[in-house]
Formats: structure tokens, sequence, C-alpha cells
């Protein structure tokens, strides 16, 4: 697959990659499909679109790096990863499978070419902005991704990592919360509500950009946006739906962390064909 | 390896001090070295480093989770950071960023923890590091290095930025006696033998070694053999010194400024136990929380003096059978 800047091939491919997550989840029987749907258009645009990369060298030190720091939504960038030939596309069915490289979380030790062991929630912006300041002492163009989900930033740690950035001007650091509303015991609102988020992250001197996370040519621009802010490290809150895609998957928490049954699976391969 | 009877103790620093100086020496040496520090950069004398290469110098604040994923971070661009702050703060609040972001994918950071043991002194209880070797064990894939002054501090700091893997280094506040010449040498995971014995073995680490060879002179004095190790690497472990002292001594102390229920007396036990069996007893801290007090008061109290290893070096060898 061929990186694109086309908006309709961007939507083609997350459709396909929204597939390989339902096949990927239904076969290994359990994961998290809600988060890797809400996701998706914003992981495909990164990287099929905006990310500095080469599949082929994959160590490459000029790279854009990214996290996964709500690293439970594996699914989607294991997909992405293989349909960009970072990791094997035929085994992407052995997902959470003894011997599999495919692990219930990302884990480097498997998968050479992610950037990061994540699954705590809250470490990987940390991480990000240690990728951002070396990249800086280098005066390499390296921009450093990270993907937090809503629920992940009630981590401590993030609010930690968020003053440091602010106060260093990382700004070769660009933050994505992932923020569908809901959490493995239910709606974020209910459970530690992030409002006011936008002034939140402003507070901490971040550059923030709302955007439709499902929007993809609004997502573009974001990311044009984040890349051309100097000074300030940039977040771009995208509001999205959880289990995006799938009509009884949409919005409802019960899809955060339960696996489809096979007959569920072939109602959403219909929905997404 | 110099192998003496009589050994010459002779006042030095902390061997916090000597970390950053070992900082300083690296920060020329190595452009890749950098260091972060969590508000106590005057404290952990990192701040030498910071005042040398401010651009290599990250002050995180009192952050330490954060200080600990970025030092990740870092390592995986390729730089060898040292993330420091005092043992007690690094280890029990960084644990987890440690465990996920440095042990698990084995990046190549150093963590550096000073003002570890109870001979901090006056700060007290809240202060004092006493399981930072056993939580610095537990991290998979760590090396961990307690050295006894500040000639094998500054060796082994230097030693550890050349390592390649995440490490531990634990250092303390209070001032420790010269143990070494400037030409000895340090290899991680190789003990060093400080003084030949047949009737038992003083293993020691940290600020233990110097009350350990003082031991020895003590029970020389009544006549009895004692042979010195200082396990400056508690992990890896130097199986074979542990397994020969156990073999040709059959007694065998473990002292450290540390709970023994997770330290270095715990991991000798297993090797002991793994090997040849001997009798063993452990100076250490007995299941408590220390208080304030001045280091030599502490010290005292709690037991962790010449006189106290030398006393359960007594009780080992009466256990013989």
């Amino acid at each position: 697959m061929l990186k694109t800047s086309a908006p309709a091939d961007l939507a083609a491919i997350a459709k396909q990659m929204r597939r390989e997550v339902i096949e990927m989840i239904t076969e290994a029987k359990s994961g998290h499909p809600g988060g890797s749907l809400s996701a998706t258009d914003i992981l495909v645009t990164l990287w099929f679109d905006v990310m500095r990369q080469d599949p082929a060298n994959p160590k490459w030190k000029d790279r854009d790096r990214f996290i996964l720091s709500k690293g439970h939504c594996c699914p989607i960038l294991y997909a992405i990863m293989a349909e960009l030939g970072y990791c094997p596309k035929d085994k992407l069915n052995t997902l959470r499978k003894l011997g599999s490289i495919y692990q219930g979380h990302p884990d480097v030790r498997f998968i050479p070419a992610l950037e990061a062991t994540t699954g705590s929630l809250g470490e990987g912006l940390s991480l990000a902005i240690g990728m951002g300041l070396a990249a800086r002492l280098d005066g390499s163009p390296s921009r450093a991704y990270v993907m937090l989900g809503d629920g992940e930033i009630q981590e401590g740690q993030i609010w930690e990592a968020a003053m440091f950035a602010g106060k260093n001007a990382v700004d070769n650091v660009c933050a994505i919360v992932d923020h569908n509303g809901i959490q493995l015991d239910g709606f974020v609102k209910d459970i530690l509500d992030l409002d006011p988020l936008v002034d939140k992250w402003r507070s901490f001197c971040w550059h923030t950009i709302e955007v439709n996370g499902h929007d993809i040519l609004a997502v573009q621009d974001a990311f044009a946006e984040a890349a051309a802010t100097k000074g300030k490290p940039s977040v771009i809150l995208a509001r999205t739906v959880k289990g995006k895609g799938v009509s009884f998957m949409e919005n409802n928490p019960k899809f955060h962390g339960t696996a489809p049954t096979r007959e569920e699976a072939d109602k959403a391969l219909q929905e997404l064909a | 390896m110099a192998t003496k009877t009589k050994y010459e103790l002779k006042p030095g620093g902390a061997t916090r001090e000597a970390f950053g100086k070992a900082l300083v020496e690296l920060g020329a040496s190595n452009p890749e070295v950098v260091v972060l520090d969590a508000d106590l950069s005057k404290s952990t004398y990192t701040h030498d480093f910071g005042k040398k290469y401010p651009d290599r110098f990250f002050e995180c604040g009192i952050a330490e989770a954060n200080m600990v994923a970025i030092g990740a971070g870092l390592a995986s661009s390729g730089k060898i950071p040292f993330v420091s702050s005092f043992s007690v703060f690094l280890l029990n609040k960084g644990f987890e960023q440690f465990r996920v972001t440095a042990a698990l994918p084995h990046i190549n950071l150093k963590a550096v923890g000073t003002h570890s043991g109870i001979s901090i002194g006056e700060d007290g209880p809240s202060q004092m590091s006493i399981e930072d070797l056993g939580l610095a064990c537990s991290l998979v894939g760590f090396a961990v290095l307690c050295p006894a002054d500040e000639v094998s501090m500054m060796k082994l700091v230097k030693a550890a930025a050349a390592y390649n893997g995440p490490l531990f280094i634990r250092a303390g506040r209070a001032k420790a006696s010269i143990i070494y010449g400037p030409d000895q040498e340090f290899t991680i995971g190789k003990s060093i033998e400080l003084m030949e014995g047949t009737g038992v073995t003083l293993i020691a680490t940290g600020l233990l070694v110097a009350e350990s060879i003082k031991a020895a002179e003590l029970l020389e004095a009544e006549g009895i053999s004692a042979r010195v190790i200082d396990m400056h690497t508690i992990k890896p472990l130097d199986r074979d010194a542990i397994a020969r002292a156990a073999k040709e001594t059959g007694a065998i102390v473990v002292a450290e400024e540390h709970l023994v229920d997770s330290g270095l007396g715990v991991r000798v036990a297993q090797v002991v136990a793994e090997t040849h069996p001997a009798v063993m007893e452990f100076v250490g801290v007995q299941n408590t929380y220390a208080e304030s007090g001045s280091p030599d008061q502490l010290l005292d109290k709690y037991g962790l003096r010449a006189r106290n290893v030398a006393d359960a070096a007594k009780r080992a060898i009466a256990r013989k059978s």
C-alpha cells in the first residue's frame, strides 16, 4: 500500500483497517475494538500521509516517531504497520495468541519497529518528550507523535509531562487525544470528567487544535497546523466516536474491551464492506 | 586484585559527590550522555554536570515518574541518560515507569539514587531508602550496583555509561571511607576480595564494606580468619565468588544498609543454597523504619557497625557443624 494524501484514498484504507481490526479481535476472542475504531481515521491519516518514515529502514535516525500510549488499542496500530510492511500481514490473526509477535499490548521485544512498549496508561507522553528532546539535541527534523486515550489522561503522569513539555517548549512533540468519551467502567464524564479539556492543555502552555477525528481533511489540516507551530508543543483534541463504523459498537461502553462474537463480527464486516 | 590481611581505610567523600564528578568527566568524553534530575540536583550533585553542559541537562521538577519515562524516550533515541534523585523517590515513585518503559524493552537507561540507606540521618525515615536494592533487582534485566567508596563510584559510573542496558546505582549521602587505590579496576558483576580468610566470609556492599573490613580486624584479634568481599554488583551477582566462599569458609555473613528482607543477603543466600549450603547470618535493617538522628547514631542504634558484623560472624561460626 502506497502512501497517499487523497482523503478518499485514506478513507478507503481506513475502512479496510477497520475490517482488519474486527477480524483480529474476533479471532483473538478478546481485545479492545471500541478504541481501535475511534482512532482509525486519525492513525491512518498520520501513518499513510503525515509521518516521515521508511518501512524498509525502520530505524532511520530522522524518522518521525509514533507511540500508542493507549496501548490496548494496538490492533489498529498492528493493522496499519502490517499494511505498510513493518510486520507480516498474514500473521495479524495470531493476535494475543502464544508465540505471536502481535502481543496484547505493544511490546518492542516482539516488533522492533515499534517505538515503545506501552500498556500501562499515562507513560507515552513522557516517552515522546524524551524522543523530542533527543531530536532537538541532534538537530534532527524528527517529530514525535503520541496518541493518548481520553480516559488515560486521568493519569497524573500525563500532567507532569504536559507541564514539562510546555515549560520546555518541546515543539516537535504532537499529542493526539482520542476523545471518544468512554472508558472501561463507563462514560468519562461520569467517572472523572476532563472538562474543561481545552483550557487544561492551554493552561499547561500547549497549542491546542480541536478537530472532528473522523473528518480526514480536517485531521490533515490539524497535523499541518501542529507541525507549523513553533515554541509550543501541540495537542490535537480529536472528538471521536467509540466503535466508529460499526453501528452496534458506536458509543457502546460494552465494546471498550469485549470482542465481538462471530455473528457480530460478520454483521460488522457487512457494515464495513 | 589486591588481597591483604591489613587494610588501610582513609577518610573520603560521599559516593554522591563522586557520582557528580564522574558525570562531569563523562560529559566531556561522551556527547551522548544526558542527565535528568527532579529538583534535587544540588543534593545529588548532578548540578555540576548541569552547569557545564546545560543543553544536556534536564531539570524535570518534582515529577519523578515523568523524569524516568522521559529518560527512557531519550535512551530509545540513542542517548545515554542518567536519571537521578534520592533513591527513595526515584525507585518508589518511578518504579512502574522503570518496569514498563525501561526494563520490558531493555532500554539503555541509567538510574542513580542518592541518599540511600539510613545514614542520611536527620531527615528521617520517609527519606530513607531501605528497599531500593530489592526493587531494582526485581526489574528484569537491570544491573544493580552499590559502590562502597568514591573510587569505586567514579569507576562504576563510567562503567555504567559504557554498559549496554538498564542499570541502577545506589549512592549515599554520608562520607564514606576510601577503600581503594586509584589504580583499582572494577568490572560490573565481578566482586572484589579485599581480605583473605578461611574461617568465615563477610560479604558486604556500600557503607558496610568498610565496617566489614574493621570487623575482620576485630575478628583477627580474636584469632578468627575472616575473608572480606566487596559485592559492589548486587545483580548480576558474582555467583562464583559466593560459591567459593561458602565452600572454603563454610560460614557467611552478609552486611548491608538495607532491609534484610529484600537486599543483598537474600540474594546471596539463594546462591549459597544452590551451590554449597553453609551457615549464614544477616546484618541489615530488620523489618523496621528508622528515625531521625545523626548518621553515626543511627548506624549504632540499628546495628550496622563493625562490631555487629563481627558478632554475626561469631554466631555463624558457632553454628558450623
